[in-house]
């Protein structure tokens, strides 16, 4: 789960570390009182999406007065910014961070993550920031450095000094430094994050540490434990479908062609989505239905599957390994009368009871075509997508 | 004469008076697997299946002689239930639970690391030696006692790779799902220096998907290390960058963990790839010809 820049710096100020003054605003009243609390501007209006490269799209302004302020606030509220990562619908600005501007002297760059490789929480800094790690990592991997922590021992304090030396601070800096590191790490542990970045770390001109930017994306397998982080969620940043799935404990993840695909198991989702492809059609959607997929939760699923406009066929593909194909078939079945699938729709059932639940299906008199083999499956749902799409 | 387990393993539950693991042991008991008992905290001494209940592993280790472990027990408490299994010295623990968070998964790494415990798991279908043992949630039915050995990042998918391998006639010596999270207990590259000192196993069909570089770290290993020949399906060609394909683990970041620089990585380690998950047992059915 993401939160937004101004909500990750509340978490940040609660750690420790230090964060320009600033406050969120949704409407022009609250932009108006934010720059009167925070004082004579000039002052920085910051959109609040859920996608980096708000700058370069126009989503962060610097404003000296307060005509231009408002006005400025007023171009971004409400609007849906579009930037190089946020697709290309862009993302509705419901919120504005106000901040003081800052004088800056030099960027750095400080993120935490987990490693897959290594196993561990990582550090990576490097001595420019503002732009996109993993291409200046590329472009400069001298300038980068990757340090990691020891989760049975912590941060240290070497680790600071080491970080401290490469990107090139004052000694007098360093315990600034550390007691910022601290408050990272112990937020990225504390809270369950699985990315925890500070992009630019400001120095200032008067040599102090200043995070200007905040993001944080927390470990979703955690967020039970965090009740009040999980109620920081902002539906209206991600995909409606996507985020209607969730609910229903569905995967889902919309794609771009026209094949809707219904899939127990996330693996055999992907391979279903290649399949597809191979076989020379493009899927809708990625959905995996889990391994409990009951005759409710096939019909959930079969709903949101068709809610894409886009969907000329659907093809359902189950290994019942612990499920029962023919209580599969019921479901399925239930879901296609219950809310009149117009589209083809091809079954293939392998694994438990497959037999009894493609004759099911058969007998049915419901147009629903069946199949037991993984290419013959692609085969005709490819096949009854072409037709739907020669119909229109 | 197969890997990890056999008919000779004995089994425990943790978990065991919960619905998915009481579901389960019935399965496990079924199919023939020496399941000797089962932990719940608060039951011991009670009976369950017919079997005896324990508080703690260690109780259970003691009175059982158990050395695998089978864990259903909800995400939050799974990663104390895999350290007590280790502490208690059980020598293979197998978590099927999904949904536990990453750092609690860094910690049990760091700390199996000192003890002689295997982890297989979390969020996996658990290991089957068809015939013999089954520790895990899937259908035994579709598995038959042979000489190939599966190891897969997906439930599913490795049920298609068994379905097709029975179908072929050539049955499995061992199946190991993996899991699909980022952190997780043995990787491809343990299981195939596993299969590959097997004497019952011939071949390997590997079943990889997008995200992490368990994929390219096995390639390396097979390029050094395996003389059995090997087959590997890679899921995820068309999966978008950025998006978390319902695994934890399957997400393609930074340009890195694509389907094709894995499919590259075990095709320049020699590794027989199929672009279809259709033609698995096939493939290695012609390979052993």
């Amino acid at each position: 789960m993401n939160l937004h820049e101004y909500q990750a710096k509340v978490l940040f100020a609660r750690f420790g570390i230090p964060v320009p003054r600033g406050q969120v605003a949704a409407d022009l009243a609250e932009v108006e009182q934010a720059a009167a609390a925070l004082g004579d501007g000039p002052w920085v209006l910051k959109a609040q999406i859920h996608a980096g490269g708000r700058g370069k799209a126009g989503g962060v302004l610097t404003c000296s007065d307060r005509p231009a302020l408002q006005q400025a606030a007023a171009g971004l509220l409400g609007r849906r910014l579009v930037t190089a990562q946020s697709g290309p619908d862009g993302l509705p600005v419901q919120r504005l961070l106000v901040e003081q501007t800052t004088a800056i002297a030099r960027e750095l760059y400080l993120g935490l993550l987990v490693d897959r490789a290594a196993r561990r929480v990582v550090i990576v800094a490097a001595t420019a920031g503002g732009m996109e790690i993993e291409d200046f990592a590329v472009a400069h991997p001298e300038d980068v450095l990757v340090t990691q922590v020891q989760p049975a021992v912590g941060l240290q304090p070497w680790h600071g000094r080491r970080l401290g030396f490469f990107l090139g601070l004052a000694p007098a800096q360093m315990p600034a430094l550390q007691a910022l590191l601290a408050g990272l790490y112990r937020l990225f542990i504390d809270c369950d994050a699985s990315l925890v970045e500070v992009n630019p770390l400001v120095v200032t001109t008067a040599g102090d540490l200043l995070a200007v930017d905040a993001k944080i994306n927390l470990d979703d397998n955690a967020l039970v434990r965090h009740p009040d982080l999980a109620a920081l969620r902002d539906p209206t940043q991600e995909d409606p479908r996507e985020a209607a799935a969730r609910a229903l404990a569905l995967n889902y993840i919309s794609l771009d062609g026209d094949i809707g695909c219904m899939v127990n198991g996330a693996g055999l989702a992907m391979a279903t989505m290649d399949l597809i492809k191979l076989h020379g059609g493009a899927p809708a959607n990625f959905l995996d239905v889990g391994g409990s997929a009951s005759a409710e939760r096939v019909a959930e699923a079969f709903k949101l599957v068709l809610t894409e406009g886009k969907v000329r066929a659907v093809l359902v593909n189950i290994f019942g390994g612990i499920v029962r194909c023919d209580l599969i078939a019921e479901g399925i079945l239930g879901a296609v009368r219950e809310i009149a699938v117009g589209v083809p729709v091809v079954v293939r059932l392998q694994g438990t009871n497959a037999a009894a639940g493609l004759a099911l299906l058969a007998q049915s008199g419901l147009a629903i075509e069946t199949a037991t083999g993984l290419d013959e499956a692609a085969d005709k749902v490819v096949a009854a997508a072409a037709r739907q799409e020669g119909q229109r | 004469m197969s890997v990890l387990v056999d008919a000779s393993t004995r089994v425990i539950c943790q978990g065991f008076t919960g619905r998915q693991g009481s579901f389960h042991s019935e399965q496990a008991l079924a199919y023939g697997t020496r399941l000797v008992g089962g932990v719940t905290p608060g039951k011991g001494g009670q009976r369950h299946l017919g079997l005896p209940v324990f508080d703690t592993v260690h109780a259970a280790v003691h009175a059982t002689g158990a050395d695998a472990s089978m864990i259903y027990v909800p995400a939050a408490h799974a990663a104390d239930a895999i350290l007590e299994a280790a502490d208690a010295g059980i020598r293979v623990i197998v978590c099927i639970s999904e949904g536990i968070p990453v750092l609690d998964m860094l910690r049990v790494k760091a700390t199996l690391a000192g003890t002689e415990a295997v982890l297989i798991g979390p969020n996996c279908p658990g290991i089957i030696t068809p015939g013999a043992c089954k520790i895990g949630i899937m259908p035994g039915a579709i598995h038959r006692p042979g000489r190939i050995g599966i190891v897969s990042r997906s439930g599913t998918l490795t049920y298609e790779a068994v379905a097709q391998t029975t179908a072929e006639g050539l049955g499995q010596s061992t199946c190991i799902g993996i899991g699909g999270d980022p952190i997780q207990g043995l990787d491809f590259v343990d299981c195939l220096a596993l299969f590959e000192r097997d004497r019952d196993t011939d071949a390997v069909v590997l079943v990889g998907e997008i995200g992490g570089s368990a994929e390219e770290d096995a390639a390396a290993c097979i390029r050094a290390h395996m003389t059995k020949p090997v087959v590997a399906y890679i899921a995820g060609v068309t999966a978008p960058p950025g998006k978390r394909m319902g695994h934890a683990g399957a997400i393609i970041t930074g340009g890195a963990g694509s389907a094709e620089g894995k499919y590259r990585a075990l095709e320049a380690a020699g590794v027989v790839t199929v672009r279809s998950p259709a033609h698995l047992g096939a493939t290695v059915a012609a390979l052993l010809g």
